[in-house]
């Protein structure tokens, strides 16, 4: 979602054009089960588990992760969002996007932060997460959850939790939301 | 929408514009709580603050927005400056881009100095207030505390963009001589509010007539309709005539006193730009009270110029 907005806005502009599926509802149902599990299995529990879900395409992805971590713990989940805009590393060389609400739940201190984003690319919105994060306070650990990880990394950053790899080519779009994945390009319209 | 490049008055900046920088604000609004309060947006960039004419909240809410956007400050101060040896207004400005200003806040006793700066310069030029002419953050910054403190718009949703329809404001005091008021009444006539100015004849400007506002020498008989009581500074250096019988003349019939809070809405909040003038426009007991939020609209202040730097700097 969060990529497809990106590029809806100049200069890209343009609009998004599905051409293929690449998840159904089912599979990324199944994917986000898989990925509570890894998490409950790596940090053995849920103790001092906080989830932050990226502005604006993880955040659905993050609430419905903290509720199968909550149906699978019996435990409420500490789920909240961050926004990286003011942390970005390319503000100015392309149009700012509007901000979403940054909500932190409680102080990060010897938290087990687990971030969630729905298509892991560059990297560098995961970055600038990591610095924003540490504006909070020092988190015993940080992990990462995607749902696609499409590639094309410019910085050295590793998912923990993948939903599933796809190889993509840079110009194709990878559009997720509650009904699938989607693989597609952004079609130019033409200005009248 | 275009990029605006400076700020120099509300009418410039236009209703998208106070919109834009209201939700702009919103995201900068908690900052201040988290245990590092500040952001790298403006990194690298240097934003000086150049003061003709005192001011401490000004001056140091444009600090703390610049600091908390990562960006470094020069702060020019004209008394100890080279001003005092001839230097001009355009070798001053000249002189801050060399050293590699990425933006200039400008405050001046005589109105137009920031118009005037901006013709000359190309980097964003901040109008931090010129004579009795306008102070477009001190209006962006009421209009944001107003949205976010007055009960009768804080129940609207969020998305929905802002409007002071409905909204009953009076400014109360010396109209003549506010650089605010001229500011403040352009902005809440542009996102609806109905203002209604209480003042002596005295301390109204000529061009009054002009602006959408109803006048009114009987503060008494109005404060019962008033959501909003903004209160101005009596400023007497800047009176060249006198305009009042007396300090104590101005406090009898427009000092805002425990008797005349009675009057109000339950709801109504007391503003002021600051500093206050306690026992001359408003007293004591009512600048404690809690729907009295000029320690709010010092806050806001630097939510909202944090929000103007971000705007204008941030291409």
């Amino acid at each position: 979602m969060a990529e497809r907005e990106r590029m809806l806005r100049p200069p890209h502009g343009g609009k998004f054009v599905p051409r293929s599926e690449v998840m159904s509802a089912e599979d990324t149902k199944r994917a986000i089960t898989r990925i509570a599990h890894e998490i409950l299995e790596r940090n053995k529990g849920a103790d001092n588990l906080v989830i932050l879900g990226l502005q604006t395409g993880g955040v659905d992805l993050t609430h419905r992760l903290a509720q199968t971590l909550e149906e699978l713990e019996q435990t409420p989940i500490q789920v909240g969002t961050l926004d990286v805009a003011f942390y970005r590393d390319d503000i100015g060389l392309r149009p700012m996007i509007p901000q979403a609400e940054t909500y932190i739940p409680c102080n990060l201190d010897n938290k087990i932060v687990v971030l969630v984003d729905d298509v892991l690319f560059t990297g560098r919105t995961v970055r600038a997460a990591l610095n924003a994060i540490s504006d909070w306070g020092r988190a015993s650990c940080i992990q990462l959850a995607v749902m696609i990880d499409r590639g094309h990394r410019e910085v050295p950053i590793r998912p923990d939790y993948v939903g599933k790899n796809i190889p993509t080519r840079r110009d194709e779009v990878i559009d997720v939301t509650e009904e699938g994945v989607m693989i597609g390009e952004m079609v130019k319209i033409k200005r009248q | 929408m275009t990029q605006p490049k400076h700020l120099l008055s509300i009418e410039d900046l236009g209703l998208d514009g106070i919109r834009e920088i209201m939700r702009l604000s919103d995201s900068f609004a908690d900052l201040a709580n988290r245990p590092i309060p500040k952001v790298p947006a403006l990194r690298g960039k240097v934003v000086a603050n150049v003061f003709y004419e005192n001011s401490t909240r000004t001056r140091l809410s444009f600090e703390s927005a610049i600091k908390r956007l990562s960006a470094d400050v020069m702060t020019f101060v004209v008394a100890n400056s080279s001003v005092n040896k001839g230097e001009s207004l355009k070798d001053t400005a000249n002189t801050l881009l060399e050293l590699g200003a990425d933006a200039l806040i400008v405050r001046h006793s005589s109105a137009g100095v920031p118009m005037q700066i901006a013709s000359w310069v190309d980097v964003p030029v901040i109008n931090a207030g010129d004579g009795c002419h306008e102070h477009p953050t001190q209006a962006l910054l009421d209009c944001y505390s107003i949205s976010k403190l007055h009960k009768k718009l804080r129940r609207k949703s969020k998305n929905s963009a802002i409007s002071f329809n409905g909204l009953v404001v009076g400014i109360v005091g010396d109209i003549l001589h506010s650089r605010v008021a001229r500011s403040l009444v352009t902005a809440l006539n542009l996102l609806g509010a109905e203002v209604v100015l209480a003042a002596p004849r005295t301390m109204l400007p000529p061009a009054f007539e002009s602006w959408d506002v109803v006048v009114s020498n009987d503060f008494d008989s109005l404060l019962g309709k008033l959501d909003i009581v903004y209160l101005l500074r009596i400023q007497s250096e800047r009176m060249k005539v006198v305009s009042i019988p007396s300090l104590r003349e101005y406090t009898t019939w427009y000092g805002l006193s425990m008797k005349r809070v009675k009057m109000l809405q339950k709801d109504a909040l007391i503003m002021h730009p600051g500093p206050m003038n306690q026992g001359v426009e408003i007293t004591p007991e009512v600048a404690q009270l809690p729907n009295c939020i000029v320690g709010e609209q010092v806050a806001n202040g630097v939510i909202t110029r944090m929000a103007v730097l971000f705007r204008l700097l941030v291409p």
